[in-house]
């Protein structure tokens, strides 16, 4: 998927995050050297405290490296916030409770400063990707987790970002809503081209959804392995059930469990997010 | 119906006081002075509802005090939430303050309101009456401002929105449901100014001085009579501060009746 | 922004500081104003200074200089008293602290066991909490000269008020912490409900403290009684426009008292709660 010799969406060079006073630093991530390009679906995948949440956190700009360059289309991370090139989608909805599901997902486009008519549009075509066209007027409440989740990513998508950024935003749900979720955020990403950067703490998911996995070490983190994953597209339920498909999460799970001396399985089956790996600033 | 059920065994606990009290005063011989019966009051309420004691021009002073009250409170706490949230690193020192401000009983700012605004007039209770009301709302609206879920903070930084934009989209918002609160609050401690100030000094057509007045003459029957009606005055403008709440708020889990766990 | 949570010892000092610099900022800005746009001020009969406006707030009768009340309140109470109008205001708010005090510990502990009952029985919660929760918008202060009417002119009567207003906002503050720890009725939890009730008890308790001082002053001062500070808060109130010091002097007495028992409640649930962090609010 990737176009080669196109100039890479993501470019993460020798960056570093430490957080914490002078006396007591706490180095969440050290040297990341990663390259993202146009299309890509990139997954992030370590154990707790890797900082994958930072890493990602690093490229919206929503705090800031200590070390090495963060570039996102060419330009500084900051910059490329304040064009607006990326939409985040986090591990819980964030919904404004007092707006209707169609006011969400307006809301970034009311904050740019779109005419009515064309955000009133544009809310419309999102919620018609997502499948919720019928629950434009109903209240976040109203809606399941899943569904909420769907709403977050039409608000993400609304006003065509080149961007993704994911975090763990299907940790919160069942496995089996899960895997919809997979195949649904596969089948846009294929109608609109954007790029992804996934944060996950699922083997399967990162697998099932990704063209490469990065596979992160904790303390401090570091991208240890990228895996190129090269199951056939479209993916389905027949790729869940392929043996290619169960040998590239046996690598993926092996390069984890080789970057932290073999304690991956345990605390992958939890996901937390400490201070450093969801750090705010 | 589920709601009228519920509240049968209160219902009847009303009904049961109000019978026990007339037989207890009737058949005791109790005298009237002390404890007067609820035919009693009622009485009281009716033959003095507009002559004697003048009871409802008396309300409508004393909710006009309140509800001025409310009014000034609530415009002078809005306003300081507003100015204190700019400064987010002030509120840790502001809040803790503010709230050991508000342990001043404020029944001691009543006699140097009647001295300065004028004891026979209306001011001087609603500015006790404001003085009540300004803590719960400013309190509560700062509140809303700056305890704002820190995912929307950030989702509202990864739009490059300006600070005018998450105050005005996020923030206030937010707020709404604590000013509500803050409100239902205010609307009984309103009241409570008014009358106390009353207490301390006022026009006789006030219901704090009906009180008052009615004690003193002894006349304990229109004393309760006056206190029923500031009761029902207080619950009235509760009354009102939740229905303005359930159309302000209907999507909020305290007005759409979730049940806590 | 992650921030090292301040040791106890150093917030306090924080608050403490924050406190004192709010009050002295306070007098400065009541003297600033009065410069502004009170009274001329003399010295010797020599006209020293004349304020640029003229608020009629600022004046020397609706706010007098802070040296004067502090002056008045180091004079004898009348002339040729022992007694400074301090030591007398003092004494007075010892008399209403005492009332005060024991109404919110009556109140206290019967909102407490109010607040069991209602746990223990349900049929009895329904039918009385609707009138627990009605009471809260009804404003309790108005039976406060009736009953000082009943009762007497007295102690006794203020202590009842205070009590009267104390119980309520306990035993709803209770019911929600009793509930907190969802438990069966078996008597071995109360070792766990009980505790676990107790931030919602502290909150209530530094409401109760104020409204037992604003209960013992309204039930003093407009019941007519002849001592403590809603007594000395009406008499001075009356002699206001002869002289304003002594109804301020009081004014500041009353405030201090308000504060000193609430930042004790706040004191002895720092001490209970012992490392449980409470937000001041919460």
């Amino acid at each position: 998927m990737t176009e080669q010799g196109a100039s890479p969406v993501v470019r993460l060079a020798g960056v570093g995050k430490t957080f914490g006073a002078a006396t007591a630093p706490v180095v969440a991530l050290a040297d990341i050297n990663l390259e993202i390009g146009r299309g890509e679906f990139v997954s992030l995948i370590g154990p707790s405290g890797c900082g994958k949440s930072t890493l990602l956190r690093l490229i919206g700009d929503l705090t800031e490296a200590t070390g090495g360059t963060v570039e996102v289309n060419g330009k500084p991370a900051r910059q490329a916030r304040l064009d607006r090139d990326y939409g985040m989608v986090f591990q819980s909805p964030v919904l404004f409770e007092w707006r209707t599901v169609e006011d969400n997902v307006r809301l970034p486009l009311e904050l740019f400063g779109h005419d009515r008519a064309s955000q009133a549009q544009r809310a419309q075509e999102m919620l018609d990707l997502v499948g919720l066209t019928d629950f434009a007027k109903r209240h976040p409440y109203e809606l399941s987790g899943g569904m909420q989740q769907r709403v977050a990513i039409a608000r993400a998508l609304a006003f065509s970002p080149s961007l993704l950024l994911m975090d763990e935003p299907f940790g919160a749900l069942d496995e089996m809503t899960r895997e919809r979720m997979n195949s649904e955020v596969l089948s846009i990403w294929q109608r609109t081209g954007i790029t992804v950067v996934f944060v996950t703490h699922s083997i399967p998911e990162a697998v099932f959804l990704s063209s490469r996995v990065a596979v992160m070490s904790a303390r401090p983190g570091r991208v240890t392995k990228v895996v190129d994953v090269d199951l056939p597209r479209p993916r389905g339920l027949e790729t869940r059930e392929s043996p290619r498909y169960f040998n590239l999460i046996t690598e993926v799970r092996e390069a984890l469990r080789g970057s932290d001396g073999g304690s991956s399985e345990a605390t992958l089956a939890s996901p937390e997010r400490t201070a450093a790996e969801g750090g705010i600033g | 119906m589920q709601a009228l059920r519920r509240n049968i065994p209160a219902l009847l606990i009303l009904v049961a006081i109000l019978v026990g009290l007339e037989v207890f005063v009737r058949s005791a011989n109790v005298k009237a002075f002390i404890f007067p019966a609820p035919t009693a009051v009622w009485a009281a309420l009716v033959s003095n509802w507009n002559g004697g004691y003048n009871i409802f021009p008396a309300a409508r002073a004393t909710l006009t005090e309140a509800a001025g009250g409310l009014v000034l409170g609530t415009a002078l706490g809005l306003i300081v939430a507003f100015s204190v949230s700019r400064f987010p690193r002030s509120r840790d020192t502001i809040l803790p303050l503010a709230v050991a401000i508000n342990a001043i009983p404020i029944v001691a700012f009543a006699p140097i309101a009647n001295n300065w605004f004028g004891i026979l007039s209306p001011f001087s209770k609603m500015a006790v009456a404001a003085s009540l009301v300004f803590f719960p709302i400013m309190i509560n609206v700062l509140r809303g401002l700056t305890d704002v879920d820190p995912s929307a903070l950030e989702l509202m930084r990864s739009y490059g929105a300006s600070p005018g934009a998450v105050t005005r989209r996020l923030r206030i918002p937010n707020a709404l449901p604590y000013f509500l609160t803050g409100l239902k609050v205010a609307t009984t401690l309103s009241l409570i100014g008014a009358v106390v100030g009353e207490y301390f000094g006022g026009l006789t057509d006030t219901l704090g001085r009906v009180v008052v007045g009615a004690a003193s003459a002894l006349r304990f029957d229109i004393t309760w009579s006056a206190i029923l009606v500031v009761a029902l005055v207080g619950m009235g403008m509760y009354l009102v501060a939740v229905a303005v709440e359930r159309v302000l708020i209907p999507w909020h889990p305290s007005v759409r009746g979730d049940q806590p766990a | 922004m992650q921030r090292s949570p301040d040791r106890p010892p150093r917030r306090l000092v924080r608050r403490v500081v924050s406190f004192v610099v709010f009050i002295v900022a306070v007098l400065v800005a009541w003297e600033a104003f009065k410069l502004l746009a009170g009274d001329s001020i003399f010295v010797d009969h020599q006209k020293v200074w004349d304020p640029p406006l003229k608020v009629w707030l600022a004046s020397d009768v609706n706010l007098p200089h802070v040296w004067m009340i502090w002056n008045r309140t180091m004079a004898p109470l009348t002339s040729g008293a022992d007694q400074s109008l301090g030591g007398y205001l003092v004494s007075q708010a010892v008399f209403t602290m005492r009332e005060s005090l024991t109404g919110f510990a009556i109140g206290g502990v019967l909102g407490i066991a109010l607040a069991t009952l209602f746990v223990h029985f349900r049929l009895i919660e329904r039918a009385f909490v609707p009138y627990v929760v009605a009471s809260q918008t009804i404003p309790i202060i108005a039976l406060a000269p009736l009953i000082m009417f009943f009762t007497g002119h007295n102690a006794s009567s203020v202590i009842i008020i205070a009590t009267y207003l104390c119980f309520f906002p306990v035993t709803i503050a209770m019911l929600r912490g009793l509930r907190s720890y969802a438990a069966s009725r078996r008597s071995i939890l109360w070792k766990l409900r009980f505790p676990a009730s107790l931030p919602y008890l502290f909150t209530a308790l530094k409401i109760t403290a104020t409204a037992s001082i604003v209960g013992a002053i309204v039930g003093e001062g407009p019941g007519g009684m002849q001592e403590g500070l809603g007594r000395a808060l009406m008499f001075f109130s009356q002699q206001y426009a002869i002289s304003p010091e002594k109804l301020w002097a009081s004014i500041f007495v009353t405030a201090g008292l308000g504060i000193l028992f609430y930042l004790a409640v706040v004191a002895a649930e720092q001490v209970v709660l012992r490392g449980r962090s409470q937000a001041a609010f919460g």
